[in-house]
């Protein structure tokens, strides 16, 4: 497989995770201002941290208010993480190694941006932001079904995995370390306040079910902070992320670098158990973890991508 | 209500597929009576399998104007042009014949250069060429062949004479949609496959494959062959894609290539590299190395042409190659097969008015309305001027060019292209085609059964490149029942 192949499909599912996870984030959040009672505003601004894209949005906008993040998020061009943004660079992605994707996957992806593309109003108006997001979402993960049972599990699609499970693992990470270091700074009284906001940060990941089946404890910053960090069944913590990446890099040849980062990983989520530390060493550690993430994808792009022009 | 062939006029053109209202071939016989058993509705629904099938298959082209939009359906019709199998015996001797001919030219003239020396072909002509590599001079390909994927374009005259329009020996593009149109014909019209004696064409990948093996610089069973593409907006994207998926070959761009200090050519894998010994190199010569031709160009490899001057990769097409595919140099193809085959030419040149010769200059200038003026490098029909179609404005400026560069043009009279019955709203009406069958070589020739009919889809016109609405058919070589 050419390296040039190989790094356009792992950019194809990056970008393709990073939309759902940016619909699924916005669709929560919006859903939490609704559920938090007057006086306790938690601000969009928050938004823009979570995904780190405060520099650009600075540039663009002088107020964090709920138009302008969520149009910054969703469909503005001068964000290369917003939804618009990444459904193209999925698109372009896919576009330009036809032959090797199944030719649906070439009309699904195709089809989902020309959706977010025609109806980007409807995101950003209140009314039909549900529906916006819902199809956005949905449209992802008919694309990640139409690979998984349609492209041969051979190399593309260990790129395709790789792509997938580090973007996931990084969206995480960050999901979480609102809950530990915004959501906690509220008065420590609202303890029912507390819960709703745990209760949106598993919802942001779809994990809210899946917690209440595995863990049976109730919801608080602790186990959920253990959940999502540990638990290797559920597919979206940064346990089962790390585990993937490490099965997709053991497929792959001349993978000792980036599975010898994978390995550091994998010794730090065994090692700590976030129950056991307090909030200033948990945000710590995953800050931690969010800078091997980033090691991971360096060597990943060391190991098997074309070097960079010049 | 049925196709009646009475009333199918192709005036005063040659129809492919009849001699004459109410007369079908004998070829196209067996599809003449067939087509006319389908009522209208049973036509119209067939048309629109095949377009669906078009779409659902993705064949598409590339129009550089169409702004984010640049992948069009192919335009198809589903009439096919026959041709008898006796006729095509004769038109497939002259493209080979045609073909070693010219090979043998390119391989003298960056070699010995003995046929200018024994003056069949003027220096001059040579000097001035556009397509003249000297970076090639002395450079041996495997059998002495440099043209190794030859596209040539053939049409037919009202007399029913076949003519060499031109030879494309640089990139021709177009057998992709020659098998792809098959492969529609075949779905829509199944019936006809199994009662008609029509030669199959999907050998053209696994012949191009073993054409390209055959010039492997290291003789292995399993030479590394790759596809070397400008990239997915180039017009003809679709076709690399596909010939490079057909015959398993990886499909590269200039920057996944690299070449060594050992001088071979390597591509960037997940594995490391991987050397390449074979290149189908679909970009075109001044784009192909930066350190010998444009250096600015991103398209191609640096050191390319050192590998292959130290023969450790074989190119396909080879640069240079297209030093025979000048219009003018085309003029010299029947004294070139008397040169070095000792043979007249099976099938004729249109007759060509050379520009740089006086006389022929005057005599274009007088007569630009009466003629066909093309530059003797572009293609596409890009830069032409069709005498009797333009303007008087027109062609004043047109002779304004041509008198400060006659070189650079030659000019043809304007052949009345020979026309196939095509569905233009629901009716059968003539339409004006030619033809571009493919030529292999190295080891050994293939020349494709028939090739790429394009067809002009507008009433009286002559225009078929599909980038300017031309649509194509499907063409069958028939063996003719016995009468």
């Amino acid at each position: 497989m050419l390296s040039r192949v190989a790094e356009r499909v792992y950019w194809m599912a990056r970008y393709l995770e990073r939309a759902e996870n940016t619909a699924r984030l916005v669709s929560v959040y919006a859903n939490l201002l609704l559920d938090l009672p007057k006086g306790y505003t938690v601000g969009w601004h928050t938004l823009i941290t979570i995904t780190g894209i405060e520099e650009p949005f600075r540039k663009h906008y002088e107020q964090a208010d709920e138009r302008s993040v969520v149009r910054f998020l969703l469909t503005d061009a001068h964000n290369t993480s917003s939804v618009l943004s990444a459904l193209a660079g999925a698109r372009e992605n896919v576009r330009t190694t036809r032959d090797l994707f199944p030719a649906e996957a070439w009309e699904a992806v195709n089809e989902l941006h020309l959706f977010a593309r025609e109806h980007a109003l409807g995101g950003v108006n209140r009314s039909q932001r549900h529906d916006y997001l819902a199809q956005i979402v949905h449209g992802c993960q008919q694309l990640a079904g139409l690979l998984a049972g349609t492209l041969s599990h051979d190399a593309a699609y260990d790129f395709v995995r790789l792509g997938r499970n580090l973007e996931r693992a990084d969206m995480t990470t960050r999901i979480l370390d609102v809950g530990v270091t915004t959501l906690q700074e509220q008065d420590d009284g609202a303890a029912a306040l507390l819960s709703t906001l745990w209760i949106n940060v598993l919802r942001s990941l779809s994990a809210y079910q899946m917690y209440r089946r595995h863990v049976r404890a109730s919801v608080n910053g602790r186990d959920v902070s253990a959940f999502l960090l540990g638990d290797a069944q559920f597919p979206r913590s940064v346990r089962y992320c790390v585990d993937e990446l490490d099965a997709a890099l053991r497929r792959l040849p001349r993978s000792e670098a980036p599975l010898h980062r994978i390995a550091h990983i994998s010794r730090l989520l065994t090692e700590t158990d976030p129950r056991a530390i307090d909030r200033e060493a948990l945000h710590g550690f995953i800050d931690d973890l969010q800078l091997e993430l980033g090691q991971v994808h360096d060597a990943i792009a060391g190991t098997w991508f074309p070097a960079p022009p010049g | 209500m049925r196709i009646d062939w009475n009333h199918y006029d192709p005036g005063s053109h040659f129809d492919e597929l009849l001699a004459a209202a109410g007369q079908p071939r004998a070829a196209a016989r067996g599809l003449a009576q067939y087509l006319r058993s389908l009522s209208d509705a049973d036509l119209a629904a067939r048309k629109a399998a095949a377009e669906l099938a078009i779409v659902e298959m993705g064949i598409t082209f590339t129009v550089y104007s169409e702004g984010q939009n640049i992948d069009r359906a192919w335009p198809f019709d589903i009439i096919p042009r026959v041709i008898p199998a006796r006729e095509w015996t004769q038109v497939e001797r002259g493209l080979r014949q045609r073909l070693t001919a010219l090979n043998h030219f390119i391989d003298d003239i960056y070699g010995d250069q003995k046929i200018i020396r024994d003056k069949v072909f003027p220096a001059d002509v040579l000097a001035q060429s556009k397509n003249f590599r000297p970076q090639c001079v002395g450079v041996r390909p495997a059998y002495g062949v440099w043209a190794h994927i030859c596209g040539s374009d053939l049409v037919r005259d009202s007399d029913g004479t076949v003519y060499v329009l031109e030879d494309n020996l640089r990139v021709p593009s177009g057998v992709s949609y020659m098998l792809e149109n098959r492969v529609v014909m075949k779905r829509v019209f199944p019936e006809l496959f199994e009662t008609q004696a029509i030669l199959p064409v999907d050998a053209y990948p696994t012949q191009l494959f073993d054409t390209l093996a055959a010039i492997s610089p290291r003789p292995l069973d399993y030479p590394q062959v790759a596809v070397l593409t400008p990239g997915i907006y180039n017009s003809a994207y679709f076709e690399h894609a596909f010939l490079a998926q057909r015959m398993g070959a990886e499909l590269v761009e200039g920057g996944d290539l690299t070449v060594g200090d050992d001088d071979c050519v390597y591509m960037h894998t997940i594995r490391g590299l991987q050397r390449v010994d074979v290149i189908y190199r679909r970009v075109d010569d001044l784009f192909l190395d930066p350190e010998v031709f444009n250096p600015d160009s991103q398209l191609g490899v640096p050191g390319l042409m050192r590998a292959w001057h130290k023969g450790t990769v074989a190119l396909a097409n080879a640069p240079g190659a297209g030093v025979a595919d000048d219009k003018v140099v085309y003029a010299y193809v029947p004294d070139m097969i008397r040169y070095y085959l000792g043979e007249d030419a099976i099938i004729p040149n249109v007759p060509t008015f050379l520009c740089h010769e006086p006389k022929s200059l005057d005599h274009v200038l007088a007569n630009l309305d009466k003629l066909v003026v093309k530059p003797a490098n572009e293609s596409g029909g890009y830069g032409l001027l069709i005498g009797p179609h333009a303007s008087r404005k027109e062609r004043a400026e047109f002779a304004t060019r041509l008198k400060a560069d006659p070189r650079n043009y030659i000019a043809q009279p304007t052949l009345d292209l020979s026309t196939v019955p095509t569905l233009c709203d629901g009716r059968l009406e003539p339409r004006h085609v030619d033809l571009r069958p493919f030529v292999l070589q190295a080891d050994k020739t293939h020349v494709t059964a028939g090739g790429l009919t394009r067809v002009a889809l507008r009433k009286g016109s002559l225009v078929v490149n599909s980038s300017q609405g031309g649509g194509s058919k499907d063409t069958w070589i028939v063996a003719e029942a016995d009468t």
